[in-house]
């Protein structure tokens, strides 16, 4: 539209109208939007929960029930106290009743956008027992290898986490290295042409031990102790 | 907006087919693409992105055909998008409430069905200027041309890229699937491929019309 016609348009239509017409449509869809967020609410959030449940299990093998903490500096909460400070963690056991593993999730920045993952760690051998990506946004045929490529997978099938001496950082960090020279027990081989993918896995695997691991060891006794 | 009567479109099944056949928004207006390149690497993805956008295009169109007496003509573009963005998060919504794994297939394209010009093309095109039930049967016409276009690409994409269909196994275990398929290269040659096809259809079919006048003219 030119000049000219813009301003013999513009006495036609007061500038009240347009306001008031953006407003009513603007308020009509708000109202919209946050009947459908209301109704949709509790279905998302038990559609997340069955598929952290699936995931957890894949993670930690074996494993058949779970219980969720929040596990902090100050030791094991229960979700929902409310000086609940820490992470969510996920336990998990076999039907007998024996810890197998806990769960965790963590992120990092992948190829194009952050890269969500839960990984299972096992106390007893100092751990990474399995990897599931959550959430990502990776070239398809390349990057997002890192979720089903099996001999990317196989890195975490015992991948080591053990601790440092003082016990409070791992002794090895977590490090992708390039695809086929994996050396030591703490290293992930990377994919080919996936190169970025795999250093974010490492990442967010690092990141996350490097804090947690320590306070899972630290409190592995009342992580067994409840029972499911 | 005055419109004059002579322009509002009479509903016949022409209404309808236009959208999937003569005025299809990928394979003859070109509408859309970014779309049809990223989500079409399987047959899923392209059935759940064109039931989405074609949700959108009827529920938009349809409001927009309601209200277009009333929406003045300066403020007409940003009350569309209003519109259509509202829509796209109810389908945002729905798609998470169905499956999550379908809904991180698709990624950020559900939300970028506001910048889908085939919709916002038909608010200002058609919706704006046609009443109710003719709107209402051109944007559902408009949103089958679109599905059934994404599920060309896709189909074709998931077959030689993965060997599948639908997740199923269809072609023999030792075929080495073309990676580059589902890959953004491979929607192009895929789309291309398409455009070619049609584009003989095309000019077949007036060589025989010429054929077939210049027959009868010598008989």
């Amino acid at each position: 539209m030119n000049e000219p016609q813009l301003a013999s348009a513009a006495p036609q239509t007061p500038g009240f109208r347009m306001i008031s017409t953006l407003g009513a449509i603007a308020m009509l869809s708000g109202l919209l939007v946050v009947l459908v967020y209301q109704f949709t609410k509790p279905i998302i959030a038990e559609n997340q929960r069955v598929a952290i449940e699936k995931a957890v299990f894949q993670v930690v093998p074996g494993a058949t029930r779970r219980v969720d903490f929040i596990l902090g500096d100050d030791g094991v909460t229960v979700p929902g106290e409310d000086d609940a400070t820490g992470e969510k963690i996920y336990v998990a056991f076999d039907d007998a009743g024996n810890l197998k593993g806990v769960a965790l999730a963590s992120g990092a920045q992948g190829y194009q956008d952050i890269v969500k993952l839960l990984y299972g760690y096992d106390p007893a051998c100092s751990c990474i027992r399995g990897i599931k990506i959550l959430k990502m946004t990776e070239t398809p045929g390349l990057g997002d290898k890192i979720a089903f490529d099996p001999g990317f997978l196989k890195n975490f099938e015992t991948l080591d986490a053990k601790l440092n001496d003082p016990g409070d950082a791992l002794a090895n960090p977590i490090v992708a290295v390039k695809a086929g020279k994996k050396q030591s027990a703490w290293e992930v081989d990377s994919i080919s042409g996936a190169t970025i993918s795999s250093v974010a896995v490492a990442k967010a695997l690092d990141r996350s031990m490097q804090r947690m691991a320590p306070l899972i060891q630290r409190y592995k006794k009342d992580l067994s102790r409840v029972k499911p | 907006m005055a419109t004059l009567p002579n322009m509002q479109e009479k509903l016949s099944l022409d209404t309808f087919v236009r959208g999937l056949w003569e005025e299809n928004p990928v394979f003859v207006m070109l509408l859309g693409m970014c779309p049809v390149l990223a989500v079409t690497n399987s047959t899923m993805n392209a059935i759940a992105m064109g039931l989405a956008t074609t949700f959108v295009l009827v529920a938009s169109s349809t409001l927009i055909s309601l209200l277009r007496s009333w929406i003045p003509k300066q403020v007409r573009i940003a009350s569309y998008i209003v519109i259509i963005a509202t829509f796209v998060t109810v389908v945002d919504y729905a798609i998470q409430a169905i499956s999550l794994d379908l809904y991180n297939a698709l990624g950020a394209f559900i939300q970028l069905i506001v910048a889908n010009c085939v919709i916002l093309g038909r608010a200002e095109a058609y919706a704006s200027k046609q009443r109710l039930h003719t709107t209402l049967i051109n944007s559902l016409g408009m949103g089958a041309g679109f599905t059934v276009a994404l599920l060309a690409l896709g189909s074709v994409r998931e077959v030689l890229g993965s060997g599948t269909l639908l997740g199923f196994q269809v072609v023999p275990e030792n075929f080495e699937p073309w990676v580059v398929m589902i890959l953004p290269p491979g929607g192009f040659f895929v789309l291309g491929a398409w455009l070619l096809l049609f584009a003989w259809l095309k000019q077949r079919r007036e060589r025989r019309l010429l054929e077939q006048e210049g027959a009868s003219n010598a008989g």
